[in-house]
């Protein structure tokens, strides 16, 4: 059967994605929060994969930052504090075909979900991970964060933060099988994309740290490097991200690090002045623990019969009066 | 040392063998020694030959206890009977112990009934440490002066003929003797042997059958002690496998795919065999860093597909409390198996309890409507798996389903199911979601929505824990807000009315009413039968929905003088000084039924960590009624 024209237009526009397609409710984020920059990001990168939003799933904790699923017009899991990682382990084991996203905070991740996190990194699920990372707790009203540098104040501690932060983007490059960790700040729109989509294109766990504005809580906390370009160091490579003409006029102070090299990336991981932006790490090799597990694996009703059938014949007590024939199933 | 004679104190029985409708048999050895592996054949034989069976597994808390340990006894338990068995019993009438200590144990912990025959490893009375030849020494005395036939059996001596190494042989030996006992047919055992260690080649097969032979030789040589118990040929046929195995295959048959847990004594054997039986079908069992993501796990992989399943226990379930009220926020079918232990904390992991029947409907936080079923055999095991995925289905909805320690590793041969296509989850849908189809388009009556799978087109929206309007937005609008709780709330209406109202057995009605659920369904007809046959006028009720409960309960209870609950969990004594009826806690569900039907039930309970008896459980009927009477005159 052929199609008319219009009905081919039809289909094709159907077919084609513009942003609108992936814009779900107005976010709730207050003005200036670097939320909007990472919803923003994303909805570009649906558009620009042309991901059919029925295929993709946005999973999140809880906190401000987990709020994003509601604003995307795809499936979205909005679950519980803190589990948001097994949740999209979940969906990927048995829906490999979907593409998955997952939202987090720092709280989120580094916090409730600490074990989630590390054992997701060690599962290596082809997941695309963005940990908004606000340096605070922001849903719960400014309480002080494991990833909050020592001395900040907060209503938990209003003297200063005791402990030390814990830097994520260094635990996760030490954790087994560890395959894609990529960092940025969310005022570098155009890099927010770019290692988003460089993660999105990883096959595997691809951890993203956004370092996020809250100007709620936290006002003013990333001036410094914000008004000095200077103190961002981009790091540059064909295998991560390459910045635009545009982009390194701005940001000079750029260095070439080549994502295979882990020891360097652990080296360059950790530090905060200039912040290092782009893919620290990429290993393509990894497995996925969804094709170890051979998650494609769908068995109908004769398949299921016949397996039931032999294992009730192991298990089966035959009648002693009419066979002898020893051992044997 | 030799031979060591044989010294039977009292002669139990002549050469003619001594008709029974029923034995259980206790081996226990120190770990290691086989006694398991023993009592398995023997109860395999037994049901092969037609005698109703019930096997319980003697399992001591620790891996590896400290041999002749008074706390070290493992082995099995099997009870033998011309009927079908449906529990593990009372004390024992007949055990083969290894060594004195774990027969010790076994005596300090009520197991024997008086005069239960003992068939004790008499190499200890040689022993040149002379603390162990004394302890045996005395532990034999002591029995003997409590009335127990013991009969001394040099079994270390008799295996040594065959294998170099006794400890391995022993409990094949063991065998042989038993079957001669109770007259059973050594060809099957011989067939039993071969297909017991088929895995371990055909050298190893051939002496476990000597040491077989070996033991009925000597049996038929030096042992007077004959029984049958008469067998009827099953008609229809049978497999036999443990409640945990039954778990696993009923998750098989229902078609769920995934099965994430996190190991926890003692549901975890179920896991291990579906991880093995999932390689054929292609399901899997995710083993999670810990519970909770356990149950995330498979509420993510549900939501995405087919339901899945999380297999637990009680500290466990307590873990997954949380994310079981997201499923019921979310409308996420997910099934909950919950095999239970000894609680609270840490509890008893090994032992028997019936203790998590109100956290299990009562547990998460809010009101969090799910349904709650329990097992009550081994079969029931089995089937009930393949309900509890239909109903989580069909109404959206978490279902827990309830077994515990005494039937995780007990086992009981029962008809072999006929696969039914039926009993699968059908395919996911995947087809276009209609326009202006709404997430939760809630039924009015029933409360049911429509369930949007990812990939679906046009059934985008994004679940959420938060409260949410039928768009599946967040919405805290308080007419919203209470609209949807009584949808979710509604289901379990529904639910209910698709529910038979439950049959009770022995009296229909008269002097009183047992009411229990789960595991303890055997004990307690038997129980409630013995009684009768004392004349009292007594009926049993068996619950397996606790929550939704079924129709026509109420009537029933109405029907007797009194109502007593019977379950192996703790209520308050009321003849401690303290405890009166203002204060008086309740076992789990007299709780429930009291708020329910407003009847004063009474209940009765042990957390022994042992499976009720029907002994026990006849006892306590009778003097409920005893008291009663009295309290009548
Ligand atoms: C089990 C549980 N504990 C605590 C909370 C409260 N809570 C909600 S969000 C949150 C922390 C939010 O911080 P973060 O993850 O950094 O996200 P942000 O709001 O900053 O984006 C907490 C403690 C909860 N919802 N559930
Ligand atoms: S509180 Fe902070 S993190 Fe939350 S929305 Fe406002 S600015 Fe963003």
């Amino acid at each position: 059967m052929t199609l008319s024209v219009t009905e081919c237009l039809l289909a094709a526009s159907r077919e084609h994605h513009d942003l609108d397609d992936y814009a779900g409710e107005l976010s709730r984020w207050c003005t200036g929060c670097g939320d909007n920059a990472i919803l923003a990001a994303l909805q570009r990168i649906c558009r620009d994969e042309q991901l059919a939003p029925e295929r993709t799933v946005f999973v999140s904790g809880i906190g401000c930052s987990s709020r994003l699923p509601h604003y995307m017009k795809t499936y979205g899991f909005h679950g519980l504090h803190g589990r948001a990682l097994p949740v999209a382990e979940g969906i990927k084991i048995r829906r490999p075909d979907l593409d998955v996203f997952v939202n987090t905070g720092d709280g989120d991740c580094c916090a409730i979900g600490t074990a989630h996190w590390i054992h997701a990194i060690r599962y290596n699920m082809n997941l695309t991970v963005v940990m908004h990372d606000n340096e605070v707790y922001g849903l719960t009203k400014n309480q002080t964060s494991p990833t909050s540098p020592r001395h900040l104040t907060s209503n938990t501690t209003p003297r200063g933060a005791y402990l030390e932060a814990l830097d994520p983007v260094s635990t996760t490059l030490a954790v087994t099988n560890v395959s894609f960790v990529a960092q940025c700040v969310d005022w570098i729109p155009e890099l927010v994309h770019d290692v988003i989509s460089a993660g999105f294109h990883h096959k595997g766990f691809s951890f993203i740290r956004i370092l996020q504005r809250c100007p709620e809580y936290l006002d003013g906390h990333f001036d410094q490097w914000k008004s000095d370009p200077e103190r961002i160091l981009l790091l540059r490579h064909e295998d991560g991200v390459e910045p635009s003409p545009e982009l390194s006029r701005i940001y000079r102070n750029q260095i070439v690090h080549d994502p295979a090299d882990l020891r360097r990336a652990q080296e360059i991981a950790s530090d905060r002045d200039p912040i290092p932006v782009g893919v620290l790490y990429r290993n393509d090799d990894v497995p996925c623990y969804e094709d170890t597990r051979r998650a494609d694996r769908h068995y109908g009703p004769a398949e299921i019969g016949q397996a039931l059938e032999a294992e009730f014949d192991r298990f089966a007590i035959r009648p002693a009066n009419n066979n002898h024939d020893g051992g044997g199933r | 040392m030799g031979n060591t004679t044989l010294r039977p104190q009292t002669a139990p029985a002549g050469t003619t063998p001594i008709e029974v409708d029923e034995h259980v048999i206790d081996v226990v050895s120190d770990s290691g020694e086989g006694a398991q592996k023993c009592g398995q054949s023997l109860a395999a034989i037994a049901a092969r030959s037609g005698n109703g069976i019930w096997t319980v597994e003697i399992i001591p808390a620790e891996i590896q206890p400290p041999a002749r340990s008074i706390a070290g006894a493992s082995g099995n338990r099997v009870r033998i009977g011309r009927n079908r068995v449906t529990n593990g019993g009372d004390a024992a009438d007949l055990v083969v112990a290894f060594n004195d200590q774990v027969l010790a144990g076994r005596v300090a912990a009520g197991e024997l009934k008086p005069g239960c025959i003992v068939l004790l490893e008499s190499m200890w009375r040689d022993d040149p440490d002379p603390a162990i030849a004394a302890g045996y020494v005395s532990v034999h005395d002591a029995l003997v002066a409590d009335g127990h036939p013991v009969y001394e059996i040099p079994m270390e001596a008799e295996c040594l003929q065959i294998v170099a190494d006794a400890r391995r042989g022993k409990n094949m030996f063991v065998l042989g003797l038993l079957c001669h006992v109770y007259g059973l047919d050594t060809e099957l055992a011989d067939e039993q042997v071969a297909v017991a260690l088929a895995k371990k080649g055909a050298a190893v097969v051939e002496t476990n059958q000597r040491l077989v032979r070996a033991g009925w030789q000597w049996a038929a040589q030096h042992l007077d002690v004959h029984f049958r118990i008469p067998a009827t040929p099953p008609k229809q046929p049978q497999i036999v496998v443990s409640g945990n195995t039954a778990l696993a295959l009923g998750v098989m048959a229902s078609g769920m795919e995934v099965c994430a847990m996190y190991p926890i004594t003692p549901a975890t054997s179920a896991s291990h065999y579906l991880s093995e039986a999932f390689e054929r079908v292609g399901g899997l069992v995710h083993q999670a860093e810990d519970e909770i993501a356990a149950v995330n796990f498979a509420i993510g992989a549900s939501y995405a597909g087919k339901c899945a399943v999380t297999i637990t226990s009680g500290p466990g379930y307590s873990l997954k409390q949380e994310a079981i009220g997201l499923a019921v926020m979310g409308e996420i079918p997910l099934v909950v198996i919950d095999v239970q232990r000894g609680g609270p904390s840490t509890g008893q992991p090994t032992k028997a309890e019936q203790g998590d029947l109100l956290s299990a409907i009562f547990g998460s936080h809010g009101d969090a409507p799910k349904v709650v079923l329990a097992v009550a055999d081994i079969e029931d095991c089995f089937y009930s798996v393949i309900t509890a995925r239909k109903i989580a289905e069909a109404f959206n909805m978490v279902v827990v389903v309830l077994s515990d320690a005494s039937l995780a590793n007990a086992q009981q041969p029962f008809q072999r199911p006929q696969f039914d296509p039926e009993w699968l989850a059908p395919p996911i849908d995947q087809s276009p979601v209609p326009d202006g189809l709404a997430p939760y388009d809630w039924d009015d009556r029933t409360g049911l929505a429509h369930r949007f799978i990812p990939g679906q087109p046009g059934g985008m929206h994004t679940l959420t824990g938060l409260a949410h309007d039928r768009d599946s937005k967040v919405a805290y609008d308080p007419e919203v807000n209470e609209d949807a709780i009584r949808r979710r709330s509604l289901r379990l209406a529904a639910v209910a009315r698709t529910l038979r109202p439950p049959t009770v057995t022995g009296d229909q009605d008269g002097d009183l009413l047992v009411v229990g659920w789960g595991s303890t369904r055997g004990a307690i007809s038997e129980a409630v039968e013995r009684v009768r046959a004392d004349g009292h006028r007594v009926g049993a009720l068996h619950l397996k929905f606790l929550q939704p409960l079924a129709p026509g309960i109420g009537d029933i209870l109405g029907r007797f003088d009194r109502v007593l609950a019977v379950e192996n969990n703790w209520s308050d004594r009321s003849d401690d000084p303290i405890v009166d009826e203002d204060n008086r806690r309740f076992s789990n569900l007299a709780w429930l039924l009291r708020a329910r039907y407003l009847v004063d039930i009474d209940c009765w309970g042990q957390v022994r960590g042992q499976p009720l008896r029907p002994g026990a459980i006849a006892h306590a009927i009778t003097a409920r009624l005893d008291n009663e009477r009295r309290t009548r005159r």
